[in-house]
């Protein structure tokens, strides 16, 4: 496991905890609403399209396309700058909802808005393993 | 419904220095920017019933208006301050003109001011900037608060082929204008080049295209049109306001194009009865380059997708069809960070007020002021004018 102290790790909650653990497993959970059959990401107590609250998990395909992106230069903090630079990214999931990660496993130039990708998982704890995305 | 248009008046304006000003509190410029804006009024204190701040990262206080009319000794029936800056301070200037409608009070100071250059570490700045966004879902990712509006650049060039230079001429009239305001921070003309050439922060975000980091406060007195009449200078008065709110996280977008600023602008242009054709300039928020392009769209000045061209052409500058951040902007003039959007509305207060000195704008008799915060999230947009209608 590669050092990754001094970031900003997520605290899960009582909403996010069954995402994170899925996260642990390798698996991209989503919400996906009973009554209305939406997909919800980041995932809440609620529907956020009808507010029902039977709220199913699904597993996600991991694929999706990069809707906006940058290339981070001047890092956040002392522990991401060895990453710059580094790109973070909005990537529009195949289900629907859109989510902030960081395209990696390629070079940060060739990221373009448009171009296809799939999640992987990095491990930074023993709890925590972070979804990000490469080029398919 | 009663409307707001033409029933209240701004009767007092006035900045405190901007820049770097080291050895100065927060709390004492909130306080100099309240004096001088008395002072502007010519009224004593005790005139004043309502009382608006913003918090300060500096100096913050659990109740920060309570400390202000503490400081002061003043006992107002209506204290309050907002936590946030950016369209937060237009919205709690539609809230206090709304409790001056309703008789809540009858004379509003709204006073802001922040050291963020000089009374904040480079470490604590750093982790107030990384702050913003979310903690769970955002933030391990690393972004920073140039990467958040650079994500809204990448993909108005995307969709619309905008292009760097066109941010960058953004960055060049407001500049243009600093030259012409003797208390901007930064008045040295540049070029688009040397924004191009400047260090890139978040592609396609430059320095250039990042506003200031400063000391400074900012402060105007509010109050009915019907009192507004008895002060030493002409009323420059509320002819509509707006308020648009699509989202807090930028992940959490409905578009990365297109902002609330459009419903923010209706709200406003259809109680003034006014039409972006109408403004005779406008301060644009202007916290990095793209968004004062997607505000000078969304609240109509020009089509979705012709931003670009629309600043190329050298409309935004003095002389030009709508010169845009005639003091300099948080681009050149300055940027304390909360009470940022403040400096846009002194600024327009001289402008209609005609004293504006080498900047002035020829006859500006109705201005668009609009401001947002978060990250395109919120958004108020504010149209004065020097007569009621
Ligand atoms: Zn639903």
């Amino acid at each position: 496991m590669a050092n990754h102290s001094g970031k900003i790790f997520p605290t899960p909650t009582r909403e996010t905890a069954h995402y994170w653990e899925g996260c642990r497993e390798h698996k991209l959970r989503l919400q996906c609403c009973v009554s209305c059959g939406k997909h919800q990401f980041y995932p809440r107590s609620v529907c956020s399209h009808c507010l029902g609250d039977q709220l199913r998990w699904i597993e996600a395909s991991g694929a999706g396309k990069v809707i906006s992106f940058t290339l981070v230069r001047r890092a956040v903090s002392e522990a991401y700058k060895a990453d710059t630079p580094y790109v973070v990214a909005l990537v529009q999931l195949d289900e629907g909802p859109t989510m902030m990660s960081n395209v990696e496993r390629c070079t940060p130039e060739s990221v373009e808005i448009g171009m296809r990708v799939t999640a992987f998982f990095e491990e930074w704890s023993e709890e925590i393993s972070i979804p990000k995305f490469c080029p398919i | 419904m009663t409307s707001l248009s033409g029933k209240v008046a701004i009767v007092g304006a006035a900045d405190t220095e901007v820049g770097i000003l080291p050895g100065v509190g927060a709390t004492q410029l909130c306080v100099d920017a309240a004096c001088r804006a008395l002072s502007d009024a010519g009224i004593s204190k005790d005139q004043v019933d309502g009382l608006v701040t913003c918090n300060s990262m500096a100096e913050p206080y659990m109740y920060h208006a309570e400390a202000i009319a503490e400081y002061i000794q003043i006992f107002p029936r209506y204290c309050i301050s907002a936590s946030a800056g950016g369209g937060t301070t237009f919205s709690i200037l539609h809230h206090a003109a709304s409790a001056i409608l309703t008789g809540m009070c009858h004379t509003v100071l709204i006073s802001m001011a922040d050291t963020l250059r000089s009374g904040l570490s480079r470490e604590q700045a750093m982790l107030m900037q990384s702050a913003t966004g979310h903690g769970q879902f955002e933030r391990p990712y690393g972004p920073t608060v140039p990467a958040y509006y650079a994500l809204i650049a990448q993909a108005h060039m995307a969709q619309y082929g905008t292009t760097q230079e066109q941010f960058a001429q953004i960055a060049v009239a407001c500049r243009k204008h600093a030259a012409l305001n003797p208390a901007a921070q930064m008045r040295e003309p540049i070029t688009v080049e040397d924004v191009i050439n400047s260090r890139l922060i978040a592609d396609p975000l430059h320095l250039l295209d990042c506003s200031l980091v400063s000391d400074g406060g900012s402060a105007v007195i509010l109050t009915s049109a019907e009192r507004a009449v008895d002060f030493p200078h002409s009323p420059v008065y509320l002819l509509g306001v707006g308020e648009g709110h699509g989202h807090e996280h930028i992940s959490q977008a409905q578009s990365l194009t297109t902002s609330a600023a459009v419903e923010s602008g209706q709200r406003a242009y259809a109680m003034a009865g006014l039409e972006p054709k109408d403004m005779d300039l406008a301060q644009l928020y202007d916290c990095f380059t793209p968004t004062v392009l997607l505000e000078l769209e969304d609240l109509g000045f020009c089509d979705k997708g012709e931003g670009g061209a629309f600043v190329e052409s050298g409309a935004i500058e003095l002389g030009g069809a709508l010169p845009v951040n005639t003091h300099g902007g948080l681009l050149s003039h300055c940027h304390p960070g909360n009470p940022g959007s403040m400096f846009a509305l002194t600024e327009t207060v001289a402008q209609l007020r005609g004293v504006a000195g080498e900047r002035q704008v020829d006859g500006a008799a109705v201005a668009m002021v609009h401001a947002q915060g978060g990250i395109m999230s919120s958004h108020t947009s504010v149209i004065l004018g020097r007569e009621t209608a």
